[in-house]
């Protein structure tokens, strides 16, 4: 694993954010260093949505403070760049595959200001990053689901940012995409970005990634993969829901680790969405 | 063509262009029947402001109309963050509450002026160029035209500056907000300007068919392209249309002009609805017919491939086995093999069918797929 510099890509403490007395996510603190690729873990209604959006300021938080790079989220914009999860919105709007991509500069360019040939590059190459090229003329809504992924990705890329936030990227796709979703998000961290991925498969956690943050409501631990995703916090995680299976093979057993969840349809708030209402 | 008869449709024209450009925007946010809403619950705000300036012309009357409006959708909106009722209920009992005591108020007070609630509802076209605007006794042309015009450009000049807000708010708020945009100020913005329109186009075409003018065409426009700036173009079309359209139907049958551009736009989206070039009702069905063709030819094919050289090949690859093995209609069998044949696909000889070369690429293909 790469050294990580004594900085501070994210901090988050004592964050509570609650949908009226019910928690969705309890006194938490985070400390996030930067150029690390951090996988968020919990079971669903754990709060892994809500913690980004409340990151991000989608969501008003009851009690706490973020900051990026010790300021605030709304000086720190221009730094951040959002991959919302896939069916956040309607792909049957009426437009293309580059006009989603160049909305990503849209930040950059601020009110009013048109985009133009530079943002049109730029979301070419993005394009080209993901292997989306000869789509850029397409209608979104003729996109499968790892297409659709993919254009989110190139969106994100064309925010030239230094922390990425990744809501389930590997939902609903293919093997090829899952492939080269990692791969991308791994280049990305070669070049000292920092990522914060909503991540569902516990068994790809210590592949994909080096850094990990177990949540249920409370944070359950977080650092590397390495340090943190044992059995025993999985366990403070899930609850009794999980099973490990030992992988068969020649490397140390406590790192081998493959757990899944049984049960994973138990939702702990009770309700879907509850908490995660966007301010509007 | 009389100047009152080019008038008349000047106004339908402006009218209809007008409503068309926030009505994109409505239906793209699912937002269609906050229309209804709106239209109905400014005369709530105008009749507040006649009795303020006692002046059917005054400005304040938009402006309140707006207010109104947006105040309209703020309910809807209150209503609905309660969790107890859904938006759809919260719309229906948010606007006939506040178009009831605008019914009211003006039925109780304003009897004798010209605010009367069949104008408000359906309103007149035809009376419109008697509303002179008048300057320094000069003869400006119809009122309400000045009126419309103006209210077009307010909305031309917003969605040309926030188009690209627009787009990206009504696509993907989160992003928008994340980026620093307000979703909520777009939203807001565009919910007055609904409301601005509304008020200046019911006076020509009532509150009823300005919902009709700001919904139909840009659902008409949604089914014919699947670019947003083209929809906003073919929705300027499709409303000038209507409104010409309507005007002349009017014309020749006798009857209230208004109304016939309402069914004007309705042909137009009947039309769009049925021969929609690709998301039309008969592109559909011609796709689906020759997705069924396309896929029997595939099936039949793979079960000359898969039987090939066998010793049961004799007797599967026979035409008159197709209907019993595959579950066809001996007519449809018959046909499925003409066009194999046709396209080069089999060879029939005396009803044993072959595989040809080409035949069998195609099978291996739709296999490894």
């Amino acid at each position: 694993m790469a050294n990580h510099s004594d900085a501070l890509a994210i901090e988050v403490e004592d964050l509570t954010v609650a949908y009226r007395d019910q928690p969705v996510l309890w006194d938490v603190d985070l400390n996030v260093p930067v150029g690390v690729l951090m996988a968020i873990v919990g079971p669903n209604g754990a709060g892994k949505t809500t913690l980004i959006k409340v990151i991000l300021g989608l969501v008003r938080s009851a009690a706490g403070r973020v900051s990026i790079y010790g300021q605030s989220y709304s000086a720190q914009r221009r730094l951040v760049g959002y991959v919302p999860q896939r069916g956040s919105v309607d792909w049957d709007f009426p437009t293309s595959v580059l006009d989603v991509v160049m909305m990503g500069r849209y930040g950059a360019l601020g009110w009013i200001r048109r985009p133009g040939s530079r943002e049109r590059k730029l979301a070419l190459e993005a394009l080209e990053k993901v292997g989306m090229q000869d789509l850029a003329h397409r209608q979104i809504s003729q996109l499968s689901g790892g297409q659709q992924q993919r254009v989110f990705l190139a969106r994100a890329l064309v925010q030239d940012a230094q922390i990425y936030f990744m809501d389930e990227p590997f939902q609903g796709v293919d093997a090829t995409t899952e492939r080269a979703i990692v791969e991308l998000l791994q280049e990305l961290r070669a070049a000292g970005k920092t990522l914060v991925v909503v991540h569902h498969d516990l068994q790809t956690v210590v592949d994909y990634f080096d850094w990990v943050t177990l949540l249920n409501v409370r944070r359950i631990a977080s650092g590397p993969v390495k340090d943190v995703f044992t059995e025993k916090n999985l366990r403070l995680t899930y609850g009794g829901r999980i099973a490990f299976l030992s992988r068969s093979g020649d490397e140390p057993a406590e790192t081998q680790i493959a757990p899944h969840v049984i049960e994973p349809e138990e939702v702990e708030n009770g309700g879907t969405g509850i908490g995660e209402r966007p301010i509007l | 063509m009389s100047s009152e008869v080019l008038e008349i449709q000047l106004i339908a024209i402006v009218v209809a262009v007008a409503c068309a450009l926030p009505g994109v925007f409505l239906v793209l946010r699912r937002m269609a029947m906050m229309s209804d809403a709106i239209s109905h619950a400014i005369l709530l705000g105008i009749a507040l402001a006649f009795f303020v300036t006692a002046d059917l012309t005054s400005p304040l009357l938009i402006i309140a109309a707006a207010a109104t409006g947006v105040l309209t959708v703020s309910l809807v909106e209150l209503l609905n963050r309660t969790r107890l009722i859904r938006e759809d209920a919260a719309i229906g009992i948010t606007f006939p509450a506040l178009f009831s005591v605008g019914v009211i108020l003006i039925a109780r007070y304003a009897g004798d002026v010209h605010l009367d609630t069949d104008t408000v509802l359906l309103g007149e076209l035809a009376l419109a160029p008697f509303n002179r605007f008048e300057f320094f006794g000069y003869d400006f042309g119809p009122r309400s035209l000045w009126v419309m015009a103006a209210i077009l450009c307010i909305n031309v000049v917003f969605i040309a500056f926030c188009y690209k807000e627009l787009k990206l708010v009504t696509f993907d708020a989160n992003l928008a907000a994340t980026l620093g945009f307000s979703p909520a100020l777009i939203h807001y913005g565009l919910m007055a300007l609904v409301s601005v329109t509304a008020v200046g186009a019911f006076d020509a075409v009532g509150s009823i068919l300005v919902v009709a003018l700001m919904i139909v065409p840009p659902i008409t426009a949604y089914l014919l392209t699947n670019r947003l700036s083209r929809m906003i173009v073919l929705s300027g079309l499709i409303g000038v249309a209507s409104a010409v359209g309507g005007y002349w139907f009017a014309h020749y049958q006798d009857a209230s002009i208004a109304g016939s551009m309402g069914l004007m736009t309705g042909v137009f989206f009947a039309l769009a609805f049925l021969f929609a070039p690709n998301r039309g009702i008969v592109a559909i069905a011609r796709r689906r017919a020759s997705q069924r063709w396309e896929f029997a030819q595939t099936m039949l094919t793979i079960h000359l491939f898969s039987h090939e050289g066998l010793p049961e090949a004799e007797r599967e690859a026979h035409v008159n086995h197709l209907s019993s093995h595959l579950h066809w209609e001996p007519d449809f069998a018959q046909q499925v093999v003409r066009n194999a044949e046709r396209r080069g696909f089999v060879r029939n000889r005396a009803g044993r069918l072959d595989l040809t070369h080409q035949g069998r690429e195609m099978a291996q293909l739709a296999l490894v797929k």
